[in-house]
């Protein structure tokens, strides 16, 4: 009995002691916390920032200046879900970026789209298409693995993809609401987004693949400044030397690793929601507009590019597609257009002698 | 025509944020979502304002102009609302509104974004008034039974003033004149610009 008593005193005392400490705690952390506030004088408020701008005597509208160019004020209202901006009255980059969206990309990007594709028009009507000058023997030479075209198309396909969904929220409201009704323009640009959003991780993949293979045949030598010199072959008559891969492929290439990765898939990457929880950025308004902007100027300015390369790939060039459909080219194609190539191969084929080299010749039928 | 606007006289404001929990609670908007907030600028120093704010129903509206899906519509009153059965929750409003208005209900999986809400005036949305399936959607319509929006009718001090835009310029005016103050219509110049 009385060692159970002698307990439950012990116990009662050692509750009040905690509940004690507790409460002091609390109050020193209350006395304390809002302190931590001088830590971070950055974080200036409304009434600093005019002081500084200017002496007392036009503190007043100093205020409301900047309160107007977004200073910062306090709220209690935690308004809705990770937006850090709750606290800003005011954000005026909006009408900015109104201004560059609905002006310079969606008004003038698609009439810059339209335009290039106008001149490959033009281009083709006028120059046509570069025949080979000799006819084909039959004789074939192997240029892309199944590996190689793998990855080709399938950066291709998704690239396409990513194309049709992202101008589909571009221009959608200009000329697809008309076509499709707004309920049925809604339905296709929200699967617009979602597939475009879904895709665009995947996509990366891509170039990032084809630069880790590929940029061994894509460093610049002399022989493509020439080439470029001579017009590629493209504009004129002329035939210039080029390797396995001419000045204009590795452009491209290029382009696709610096416009396509870095500033296409960055700025992509940046405006989804998962990406940005995972690294922890704050989704303020001026960052959304940036990463906006780059990512719609930069992959208007790519789609731009890929039409040339599709049309040199296809309709522009007799026998191109075959490269990268079939895997091989004919003789002639490779000695017109990949002349230095067609040499190694040749050479690498007489020194190995064994039949089944890396260059193996089948006759089409 | 009425010409329906907000002001807030932040000569009066008090940060209470009774607007803030009448609009919540009238509207039942969504987890995660407050239509009005209240910003205090210089906050506990002199000088302290606040000042309570929500859309407001722009005459040029920035969020109408870059929104994909073109779902956003003027009301005769001048109010600005969305149709969000068309709304893909892009989050482009967001972006370019000056006031933070536009909000997204809790993220869903792999942080996509819900449809976009945002304050309607109390008057409701493109459904039918006072539909069950338009006070789910967007709340009251209060506008539909000759009622102003009830942050302004809460407002205890009156300083949230909600309603046609000369008669509420007057009511301010006669405020600014009898205390002898600057005239400070904050946010007018951004959303009226054309007046
Ligand atoms: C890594 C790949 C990519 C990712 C992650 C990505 C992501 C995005 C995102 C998040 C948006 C904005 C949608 C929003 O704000 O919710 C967007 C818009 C857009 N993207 Fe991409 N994207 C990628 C690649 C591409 C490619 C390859 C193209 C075309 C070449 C492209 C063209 C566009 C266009 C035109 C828009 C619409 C801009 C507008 O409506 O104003 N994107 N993309
Ligand atoms: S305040 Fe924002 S959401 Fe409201 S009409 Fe203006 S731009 Fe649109
Ligand atoms: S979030 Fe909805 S309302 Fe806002 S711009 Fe996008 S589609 Fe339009």
């Amino acid at each position: 009995m009385a060692t159970h008593k002698i307990t439950t005193g012990r116990v009662r005392s050692k509750r009040v002691r905690q509940m004690t400490q507790t409460l002091a705690l609390v109050l020193v952390c209350a006395m304390v916390l809002p302190l931590t506030g001088y830590l971070f004088p950055e974080t200036q408020s409304v009434t600093a920032q005019a002081q500084q701008a200017t002496g007392d005597a036009n503190q007043r509208s100093e205020f409301w200046r900047v309160v107007r160019e977004g200073g910062a004020g306090y709220s209690s209202v935690v308004s809705s879900v990770a937006n850090p901006e709750t606290n800003t009255l005011y954000n005026i980059t909006g009408q900015n970026w109104r201004q560059i969206r609905n002006g310079l990309i969606a008004n003038y990007g698609g009439w810059f789209l339209f335009g290039v594709v106008i001149a490959i028009v033009l281009f083709y009507a006028l120059r046509g298409r570069i025949d080979l000058t000799e006819p084909e023997s039959g004789e074939r030479v192997q240029r892309w693995g199944f590996w190689e075209r793998s990855l080709h198309w399938y950066t291709a396909s998704l690239f396409i993809a990513l194309t049709v969904t992202g101008l589909s929220l571009l221009f959608g409201r200009a000329l697809l609401i008309p076509l499709l009704g707004p309920e049925g323009f809604s339905f296709w640009a929200g699967l617009s987004i979602n597939i475009h959003n879904t895709l665009g991780p995947f996509f990366v993949l891509g170039p990032i693949l084809m630069f880790i293979f590929w940029v061994r045949h894509n460093l610049p030598t002399a022989v493509d400044v020439a080439w470029f010199f001579k017009g590629g072959g493209i504009i004129g008559k002329a035939h210039p030397s080029a390797g396995k891969l001419n000045g204009g492929e590795k452009v491209w290439f290029w382009i696709v690793i610096l416009l396509g990765v870095g500033a296409v898939s960055f700025s992509g990457f940046a405006l989804i929601g998962w990406v940005q929880e995972y690294f922890g950025v704050e989704f303020t308004r001026s960052y959304a507009q940036y990463m906006h902007i780059l990512h719609s100027v930069s992959a208007l300015l790519w789609i731009a590019v890929f039409f040339g390369h599709v049309y040199i790939g296809t309709i522009g060039s007799e026998g191109s597609l075959d490269a990268m459909t079939r895997g091989h080219v004919s003789k002639e194609w490779a000695k017109q257009h990949h002349d230095l190539w067609y040499d190694e191969v040749k050479d690498a084929e007489e020194s190995s002698a064994s039949p089944a080299s890396s260059s193996e010749t089948e006759s089409t039928a | 025509m009425a010409r329906m606007k907000f002001l807030c006289d932040a000569e009066r404001c008090i940060e209470c944020n009774s607007c803030v929990t009448a609009c919540k609670n009238e509207n039942e908007v969504p987890w995660g979502v407050n239509r009005r907030r209240v910003v205090v600028l210089g906050d506990g120093e002199p000088g302290e304002k606040s000042i309570s704010v929500a859309c407001m129903h722009c005459t040029d509206a920035p969020c109408a102009a870059v929104c994909p899906v073109d779902c956003f519509y003027t009301t005769d009153d001048g109010i600005v609302l969305h149709d969000k059965d068309l709304c893909i929750g892009c989050g482009y409003c967001f972006y370019a509104c000056p006031f933070g208005a536009p909000q997204y209900p809790q993220q869903q999986a792999f942080g996509v974004r819900g449809k976009m809400d945002k304050c309607t005036f109390c008057a409701g949305g493109p459904l039918a008034d006072n539909s069950d399936a338009e006070y789910t959607k967007y709340g009251r319509n209060r506008i539909s039974e000759g009622k102003l929006p009830l942050c302004a009718e809460m407002c205890a001090t009156k300083a949230l003033i909600a309603g046609d835009g000369d008669t509420i310029a007057d009511i301010y005016r006669e405020r600014v004149l009898q205390r002898g103050t600057r005239p400070q219509t904050w946010g007018w110049e951004t959303a009226y610009p054309t007046g």
